[in-house]
């Protein structure tokens, strides 16, 4: 990767332009025929470029940029799996491009199939009884989740469920996704070794608990064995259990959340169903709901149609209608039968790195792992190299960092999500890699502290950033 | 043979297994309570080839009817130049996660960073958001961030001229969150500032959200409702359209506190609704209630000029019960698409979009009204850009799927009688007269009704 | 090991109270500051704003982390500590000479249930 230091502004030139637009068929008719009082007092300072420019721009960006196709991506609870290409030529084909979101329903019917295709797919490899695909992203989708939960209490005149329980190892979007929703938050915690605690559970538990959050496996990439348990009580004290899904993965071809007791759910077609990521999006976090829940979806819904009890609308149109082609088209690819290898190929690929490292790395938790893992830094924190000195030190060998910092239950946690995607090879290179770095640690502390060392920038000064924001140019 | 997307041979899986002390697969889950495990069929199809694939994605399709769109209501049909499809197909871009390795993520972060630029020199803010859903999310969090900056005020204004998607949401997110909603009528075809007015009497209100062009395609002039809003001691939101904001007054310009919608006017296709972009920017006093990613410019271990998220602190504190936004990723790819467009279009691109758009939806007014069946809907002419709704003297719920019969998408029925219609610089004269014959060759159809 | 100074009462969530007369500064202790790291925004309320023992006032924000002021008093702000609006590391520089807001005390008693030095060294380990 090569520096490159242009902003697109700084390539400006009064006159320049890098578009070609047909002449005004119309006459001598233009916008300044508005009143004045309407029109803006000087033109916008936008770049003045010419076509070349804009493309050598981005393209000298893009390459300061990594991604799936770059590098091994190991990054915890972001399931970086493989973007497969003819996903993309499917959600380029124009009769799904330039169909309007307002046309009449007899001219999407090729579109409502897709709704219904992905929907029908999704309840059964989740074990759920209906999908809505409007949400946009997961934290969309948790937050459409959370509202279904309420709408449900009230439905039922059950006003006084207030809470929210979430354990001490939840993802941080959700307690803020309860809250935005309303909802008071109440922790639950976590046993040594690393599973919810039932006895913690037991006695908050009552009639203003509205549900449960979850998600299994958890954070630690442990699968939560008393889920069974979990969720009978939950349902006991009248609350609803809530799944999130940004650890599906592992699950999918060998336990349906639906099974296990959970009422709603949001899944990451961006993490488990291969769409890309985009640099921070466009997503999508699909709901699904069991079956006493139905009826309750937001609108619009292409699929299920008019839902009687509908809790109201989360999206402008249908949700990112994009991703969930590249999502039909991903499972349409993979079938039946390659579902069913999908979640333990992504976890045996998990288990062999922990393995093959733990005598280097501090693994707190030493139990049989799911899609992912954490470490609690390096083994020999003599030298004080920390989680983020190694995870600064993989980017000068080529590879992505994992997901630091996270979860909160260690002080320097380093959390692994291989993939299924990901071959032997490339395991074993990152096993190596990784290796060195603890041998690093011991030999040239300093070095690693550092690094990295020749990527196209160096660590950036962070504090000056927040204390002196400079958000544009 | 091994699937295409699944590396893994039998002799790696083999040898993986015995690393990691297994016998089988299945013995990897043998912390799972056997009667989770799902041993029934999954109801999906065999696996597909990728022609396969192919071949079922065309036929669907096709089962959708291509229109020509004349018709808006928040999608809007722009051309888009080759340039940004190709570009945004880089998979440096497409396949990143969110740039939380900032040395090995400076091209999200500068093309973000240059998209919070173009947003500010668009809407005359001071700070813009890396992006956010679509429009109607980008409003429901306007209405949550002036609540949160006011403190203790949980009243919230809108206006009925907003667009009706964008209402339904917002009312979702109030009634969820716990805030008091308040819509002000519309009265011959803009917000009512005498209601609007009435309602900022009450002490309680923390902020006022109006459209810079309303669902009836009308500008409306915000001036006295800004004033209104601040002496009430309330925020002021702008929710406007990005592309016609290149040529009309800027939120700031009006005086507003916050400018939120959709980006999608950028030159981003229909795509049947998504994904598009929203956005969302505010004046320096509220830079750190704004929701969402925030990149900022800084320098590097050698004193090079780099780029990182700022601010990020706040996601942590969403943590807390206080959290008024649960926003993670946005839509990153579509605001890089966003600045890619811009940057092609320059402020005389932008221009002649919008003197193109205006010229033909003026055009079409025009000829729509003289085919005779059509009134103008409001007591006096109100000033539009691309969008106008007509009143048609009959059936004004038919026509819409009339015009689809005859390869159009317009007359999008707005309730009350009146229909909409949009023109953008992708439609010439003759796209617009055939529009107009078959307007007439619908009404004919449905017995006339001319004056 | 994290500054204390003996004369000043301290809160169990990292407050440290100065008495002048009717008056209390409120600050962080240097104990806070070193757990926050590098302080980069200190959220303020206004002049006049009523605070409340045990309820949080603002907020402090660090590169890693924000973090809620909890008053360990009631009353009635006088005066913001208007320095660090454009300064926040002035609190990583010295935590007991940077003071965020002063208070004016509606119910002095409350200074009792505050900790003394050695009380809030212990709580520290």
């Amino acid at each position: 990767m090569k520096y490159y230091d242009k902003l697109i502004f700084e390539l400006s030139q009064n006159g320049r332009c890098g578009c070609s637009l047909p002449d005004n068929g119309f006459g001598e008719t233009s916008c300044t025929e508005l009143p004045t009082a309407l029109q803006r007092a000087q033109a916008p300072e936008l770049p003045q470029v010419s076509e070349p420019d804009v493309v050598r721009h981005y393209t000298n960006l893009s390459s300061m940029n990594f991604g799936v196709d770059t590098g091994f991506y190991p990054l915890g609870s972001c399931t970086m799996k493989y973007n497969p290409k003819i996903n993309e030529e499917i959600a380029a084909l124009p009769g799904f491009t330039s169909v309007h979101p307002l046309q009449p329903l007899s001219t999407v019917m090729g579109c409502v199939q897709v709704y219904k295709e992905l929907s029908d797919y999704l309840c059964s490899i989740t074990g759920m009884s209906a999908f809505t695909l409007n949400p946009f992203a997961g934290a969309h989708g948790e937050l459409t989740g959370l509202m279904l939960m309420k709408h449900y209490h009230l439905l039922h005149g059950d006003v006084s469920r207030r809470k929210v329980i979430v354990p001490d190892s939840a993802h941080g979007t959700n307690p803020a996704s309860a809250a935005v929703c309303g909802f008071e938050v109440v922790q639950v915690k976590s046993r040594p070794d690393g599973r919810v605690d039932v006895e913690d559970l037991k006695p908050l538990l009552d009639e203003t608990v509205a549900g449960m959050m979850m998600t299994n496996p958890n954070t630690l990439g442990l699968f939560e064995t008393g889920i069974r348990e979990i969720a009978q009580l939950v349902h006991d004290c009248g609350g609803l259990l809530y799944y999130d899904g940004a650890n599906l993965n592992p699950l999918i071809g060998v336990v349906r959340p639906g099974d296990m007791g959970f009422d709603i759910l949001h899944l990451n077609l961006h993490k488990s169903f291969s769409t890309p990521h985009g640099g921070g999006g466009p997503g999508a976090g699909p709901v699904g709901i069991s079956e006493k829940l139905k009826g309750s979806l937001p609108q619009p819904d292409f699929y299920c149609g008019e839902q009687e009890f509908s809790m109201g609308r989360i999206s402008g149109f249908q949700g990112n209608f994009g991703v969930i082609l590249r999502a039909l088209a991903y499972i349409l690819m993979l079938g039946r039968e390659n579902v069913k290898l999908l979640g333990s190929y992504a976890t045996l690929s998990a288990n062999y790195i922990k393995v093959c490292l733990k005598d280097c790395y501090e693994l707190p938790i030493d139990s049989v792992c799911k899609h992912e893992f954490v470490f609690d830094g390096l083994k020999d924190k003599s030298n004080e190299v920390t989680t983020l000195d190694v995870a600064k030190r993989l980017l000068d060998y080529g590879f992505h960092a994992p997901t630091i910092y996270f979860p909160l239950l260690f002080h320097q946690s380093l959390m692994i999500e291989p993939t299924e995607t990901e071959s032997r090879q490339t395991l074993d290179e990152f096993i190596k890699v990784m290796r060195t770095i603890a041998e690093e640690a011991a030999t040239s502390p300093d070095m690693v502290k550092s690094a990295p060392h020749n990527t196209p920038v160096r660590r950036p000064d962070e504090t000056q950033a927040a204390r002196h924001p400079i958000l544009k140019a | 043979m091994n699937h295409p997307y699944f590396p893994h041979t039998e002799e790696d899986i083999r040898q993986m297994m015995e690393k990691c002390g297994v016998s089988s697969l299945r013995e990897l889950y043998s912390d799972v309570p056997s009667d989770c495990i799902y041993e029934g069929e999954y109801n999906l199809p065999k696996a597909m080839s990728e022609l396969e694939v192919r071949r079922h994605f065309a036929s669907l399709a096709s089962q959708n009817v291509p229109l020509k769109i004349f018709a808006g209501a928040g999608a809007y049909d722009h051309y888009s130049p080759a340039v940004v499809p190709y570009i945004l197909s880089r998979s440096e871009f497409s396949t990143a996660y969110t740039p939380y390795q900032a040395e090995i993520s400076q091209g999200t972060l500068r093309a973000v960073f240059e998209w919070q630029s173009m947003i500010c020199r668009i809407t005359g803010m001071d700070v813009a958001n890396a992006s956010m859903y679509d429009g109607a999310t980008s409003a429901a969090e306007s209405m949550m961030m002036a609540v949160a900056a006011s403190r203790k005020k949980n009243r919230f204004i809108v206006s009925a001229s907003l667009l009706p998607q964008v209402l339904d949401v917002v009312s979702t997110y109030a009634r969820f969150h716990g805030i008091d909603l308040v819509e002000v009528p519309v009265e011959d075809g803009v917000t009512s500032l005498t209601e609007l007015k009435t309602e900022l009497e009450s002490a309680d209100v923390a902020g006022v959200m109006m459209p810079g062009i309303n669902r009836y395609g009308v500008i409306e002039d915000l001036a006295e409702a800004v004033e209104a809003a601040h002496s009430a001691g309330a925020l002021f939101v702008e929710y406007c359209d990005p592309s016609a904001m290149t040529v009309l007054k800027t939120a700031g310009e009006w005086g507003a506190d916050v400018a939120c919608g959709d980006a999608q006017t950028l030159g981003m296709p229909l795509n049947f609704g998504g994904p598009y972009c929203g956005f969302m920017a505010c004046r320096q006093e509220y830079m750190r209630k704004l929701p969402g990613r925030l990149v900022g410019e800084t320098v590097d271990a050698d004193g090079k000029r780099a780029f990182v998220l700022t601010l990020q602190a706040r996601e942590q504190h969403i943590r807390r019960e206080k959290a008024t936004s649960n926003i993670c990723s946005n839509q990153s790819l579509m605001a890089l698409y966003a600045t890619v467009y811009l940057s092609l279009m320059g402020p005389a691109g932008m221009r002649k979009v919008n003197d193109l758009s205006y010229a033909g939806a003026h055009f079409l007014k025009g000829e729509l009204l003289r085919t005779g069946y059509f009134e103008e809907p409001f007591s006096v002419e109100r000033p539009f850009l691309k969008e106008f709704v007509l009143r048609p003297r009959r059936d004004a719920e038919k026509l819409c799927g009339m015009l689809a019969d005859r390869g159009f998408l317009a007359a999008l029925p707005l309730g009350e009688g009146l229909v909409s219609f949009c023109v953008t610089e992708k439609h010439d004269r003759i796209e617009c007269e055939e529009l107009v014959n078959a307007v007439k060759s619908a009404f004919d159809a449905l017995g006339g009704a001319r004056e | 090991m994290a500054k204390l100074i003996e004369g000043l009462k301290y809160s169990e969530s990292h407050e440290w109270v100065k008495v002048e007369g009717e008056i209390a500064l409120i600050g962080i202790t240097d104990y806070a500051q070193h757990a926050l790291g590098n302080i980069t925004y200190v959220d303020m309320p206004s002049e006049d704003d009523e605070v409340f023992a045990g309820e949080e006032f603002g907020a402090v924000e660090s590169t890693k982390i924000a973090s809620d002021l909890f008053s360990p008093v009631s009353g009635v702000v006088t005066e913001v500590n208007s320095a660090l609006e454009d300064a926040p590391e002035l609190i990583n520089e010295d935590a007991y000479a940077n003071w965020i807001i002063k208070v004016k005390m509606s119910d002095p008693s409350e200074l009792e249930t505050l900790l003394d030095p050695a009380a809030y060294e212990a709580i520290c380990k």
